[in-house]
């Protein structure tokens, strides 16, 4: 260090503009950065990103002087998405394209389009069983409101964010903050989201929510009654009982129904907490981040004495959460005292299976829009014609090239998993609204029946051929290929 | 170790793109196939002395201009000073504030110098340096957030028009801003007078003292910044409506001042959604609202 520098400055060398650059910061070119002490080399800059994600290594200019005609793209591999905001600034958004293609020897038609939806939001899924906020409470971002909590699922809790209401329903902020988590949501990007009377959080699709700042590692097999019924088989004559300690439901083997069944005899077992059905308790200890997320880091905590009237001196107790993270083994000794031990080897192979069992807890988003008849009547002059085609899957609806869920009954509402589409799919307009690209695929012959516009057809490779506008990414191979003809009166993918 | 630059076309063939350390230009000339060449090859031959160029008066360059401050040597020192002097009276400003329209506008010229293309722009990112034939045009898009590429407008530029250069300043960007503007988009003669310009226009749209606003010394995010200990922006938190109109009526006020001085042509200043026009003399200047290219569901 020099010039009176603080330590943790460090000078990078990569080139002569010789910055100092401080820790957790980058230097004028934003590609070297200085992580805790040393220089690395970190993402290029949004425009090269762009450049050089299209898989082409950069072609060495004056090592190929007179050959930047370069050949045209195959055409039967690529598939024109209608993620159209990803030209380089400052380049022009595309109009919407109807293309053609030939596949198994099937005239194919492509109507690739951007919409611009009002009547969009996404269907969060967070893998959690911590409490988020009351069902219907209010999510906000940067305080505006975004949002509810909605009905949760075995495991998850469920939140709807964006629709009308908030977009253009309510204060310009309100609209402009809701398209801004939206967008974010949809391109992968983590937002920050707080529920009234409820928990903070940090979500981004894929990825594992936080809640109150503490990340969830894993789901739960089930609640404690049901990690009983699940494993009671496994247990019997292995064990004496099982307590297995859950924030919502803690139950024990002994008392539990499935217990019963294999004839486990009474253990005078003494839970603390409300019973509900036999070997059932709630409320056990306060929600936490201990044990089966209560607060608890001793099991024995919510044990009372052992009954005299059952209980034996030897008896042997395993205590679990319902993660399988936490276990314990005892024995009681002559004094039905509950005394630690190692746990046996025939019963550590539950445990793990119970940790198996655990699913990696993470944030799934559905984005969820309805393409309104404007949209529809750019594919065909008779809009209710294309509704129909695609309830009877003879049209494929695409969105980037991912597969999208189409809903029963009128229009054409559907979701699709933000993960599966390609990097930064989605854009926004002012209004405010999200853009997002939608594909309708269907053959020439159904094209021309449902009245498209088949004066606007133009051959695939003919599109290709602008390529001043094309990113080409590689398609995600658990998406099936979105030009296969498509099958009549056959299953939605 | 130092990286080597990098000349390569990008794999649409078409643009060449130039790096060397924090330059980073994207280029693209039409006309014919020789023109392109010739005006290529003298782009990159240009290109590989730049950055020792203006690292041999990077001391100076990063010292605020006045009237006393001592001239620099290089042509592109030069006119980054050129480019700035205006403003050196008024407020604090640095030739720094016009180096990435000074080295695209030299780019440009060299390209024009060596061959006759139709049209050529040099984009160092976002300040575009623009060359004209007679009769041609170039449809230019504006993005506010450079996270979120999204055009909010854009706007055709005819080589009939006096303007050649286009440069973009805001927060956002990879530049330090003393304002709180999302982005100001400058067309002006040159390419160094529009980064100069949008610089200080992006630096007039302001709140002093909101509590919203996250601002910290420049040298504590980068030790030799030329910005030194002046406060630099790095959050804006939500503005109400009177706030933004507020904040964007000053920077308008400079903006419309500037073009009486014929300072620059024409401006869009965006914060927060809300998006101010300075219109150039002419009736020729419009502000698109792109979503007419889309569909609406």
């Amino acid at each position: 260090m020099s010039e009176g520098m603080p330590a943790d400055t460090i000078r990078c060398d990569a080139c002569p503009v010789l910055c100092y650059i401080k820790r957790g910061q980058t230097g004028a070119c934003d590609r070297y950065a200085n992580h805790d002490g040393q220089l690395i080399r970190v993402d290029p800059h949004v425009l090269l990103d762009r450049a050089k994600s299209q898989g082409t290594p950069l072609v060495p200019f004056l090592e190929r002087e007179g050959e930047w005609d370069g050949k045209l793209m195959k055409s039967k591999e690529t598939f024109l998405t209608a993620i159209g905001a990803g030209t380089t600034y400052p380049d022009y958004k595309p109009a919407p394209f109807i293309v053609s293609s030939e596949v198994e020897g099937v005239d194919l038609v492509t109507v690739v389009t951007e919409g611009i939806f009002s009547y969009c939001g996404v269907k969060l899924k967070i893998d959690t069983d911590r409490h988020l906020g009351p069902e219907r409470s209010f999510v906000r971002a940067q305080g505006e409101t975004v949002g509810h909590v909605t009905t949760a699922e075995y495991g998850s809790q469920m939140l709807s964010v964006g629709g009308v209401r908030h977009l253009t329903g309510g204060t310009k902020s309100e609209g402009r903050v809701t398209c801004e988590t939206l967008l974010d949501l949809c391109n992968g990007k983590e937002v920050e989201l707080s529920i009234d009377e409820g928990a903070s959080l940090r979500v981004a699709a894929g990825q594992p929510p936080i809640v109150n700042g503490q990340r969830e590692e894993r789901m739960r097999v089930g609640c404690g009654s049901a990690t009983i019924g699940m494993f009671a088989k496994q247990w019997f004559g292995k064990v004496d009982d099982v307590v297995v300690v859950d924030d919502h439901i803690t139950g024990v083997l002994s008392e539990h129904q499935a217990g019963k069944m294999l004839g486990v005899r009474e253990t005078g077992v003494f839970i603390k907490g409300r019973r509900s059905t036999p070997g059932r308790y709630f409320q056990v200890a306060n929600p936490g981040t201990g044990w089966g997320g209560t607060d608890i880091s001793d099991p024995l905590a919510i044990l009372g004495p052992f009954k005299p009237k059952f209980a034996w001196p030897g008896l042997r107790l395993l205590m679990v959460s319902t993660t399988g993270e936490q276990f314990a083994y005892y024995e009681l000794d002559e004094d039905l005292r509950p005394i630690e031990r190692d746990l046996p080897e025939e019963l550590k192979e539950s445990v793990a299976r119970i940790r198996e069992n655990c699913e990696p807890a993470l944030t799934t988003v559905l984005f969820m829009a309805g393409a309104g008849g404007s949209l529809r009547a750019g594919v065909t002059e008779n809009p209710v014609k294309l509704t129909d085609s695609v309830k009877r899957s003879l049209t494929r609806v695409t969105c980037g090239g991912a597969p999208a869920y189409i809903w029963p009954g009128g229009g054409i509402t559907f979701m699709v998993d933000v993960t599966s589409m390609p990097e930064n799919a989605f854009g926004y307009v002012p209004t405010p609204a999200l853009v997002a690209p939608i594909e309708f695929t269907l053959s020439k012959k159904d094209y021309a029946s449902l009245g498209g516009h088949m004066d606007y057809i133009r051959p695939l490779e003919e599109v290709l051929r602008e390529k001043e506008r094309q990113r080409e990414v590689s398609y995600p191979s658990e998406n099936p290929w979105p030009l296969r003809p498509p099958v009549p009166g056959g299953t939605r993918e | 170790m130092r990286d080597p630059v990098i000349i390569g076309l990008l794999p649409d063939q078409r643009r060449l793109h130039l790096n060397d350390g924090p330059i980073d230009l994207i280029l693209e000339a039409t006309g014919t196939r020789g023109a392109v060449h010739c005006a290529y090859e003298a782009a990159a031959r240009r290109f590989v002395t730049i950055l020792d160029e203006l690292c041999a008066e990077l001391p100076l360059l990063r010292t605020r201009a006045s009237a006393t401050t001592p001239q620099p040597g290089g042509s592109i020192a030069r006119a980054m000073a050129a480019a700035v002097a205006p403003f050196c009276e008024s407020c604090f400003i640095t030739p720094m504030a016009a180096v990435a329209g000074a080295v695209a506008e030299a780019v440009l010229t060299t390209m024009t110098s060596a061959a006759e293309p139709d049209r050529a722009y040099v984009n160092n990112g976002g300040d575009i340096a623009l060359f004209l034939a007679k009769g041609q045009r170039y449809t230019i898009g504006m993005v506010e957030r450079p996270d979120r590429p999204s055009l909010f407008g854009s706007f055709e530029l005819s080589a009939a028009m006096p303007v050649r250069g286009v440069a973009t300043s805001g927060w956002r960007g990879r530049s330090f801003s003393l304002g709180i503007a999302d982005a100001v988009t400058v067309l002006a003669e040159t390419a160094s007078k529009a980064d100069a310009a949008a610089t200080i226009l992006a630096n007039a749209v302001d709140l002093p003292d909101h509590p919203a606003i996250t601002r910290v010394p420049a040298c504590e995010i980068a030790p030799d910044s030329d910005l030194k200990e002046l406060l630099v922006t790095r959050s804006v938190g939500s503005l109400s409506r009177r706030e933004i109109a507020q904040a964007l009526a000053v920077g308008e006020a400079l903006g419309r001042q500037l073009q009486r001085e014929g300072l620059i042509y024409a401006a869009a200043l965006s914060l927060q959604g809300s998006v101010r026009v300075i219109s150039p003399p002419g009736p020729c200047f419009a502000l698109h609202d792109t979503s007419r290219s889309l569909i609406h569901a």
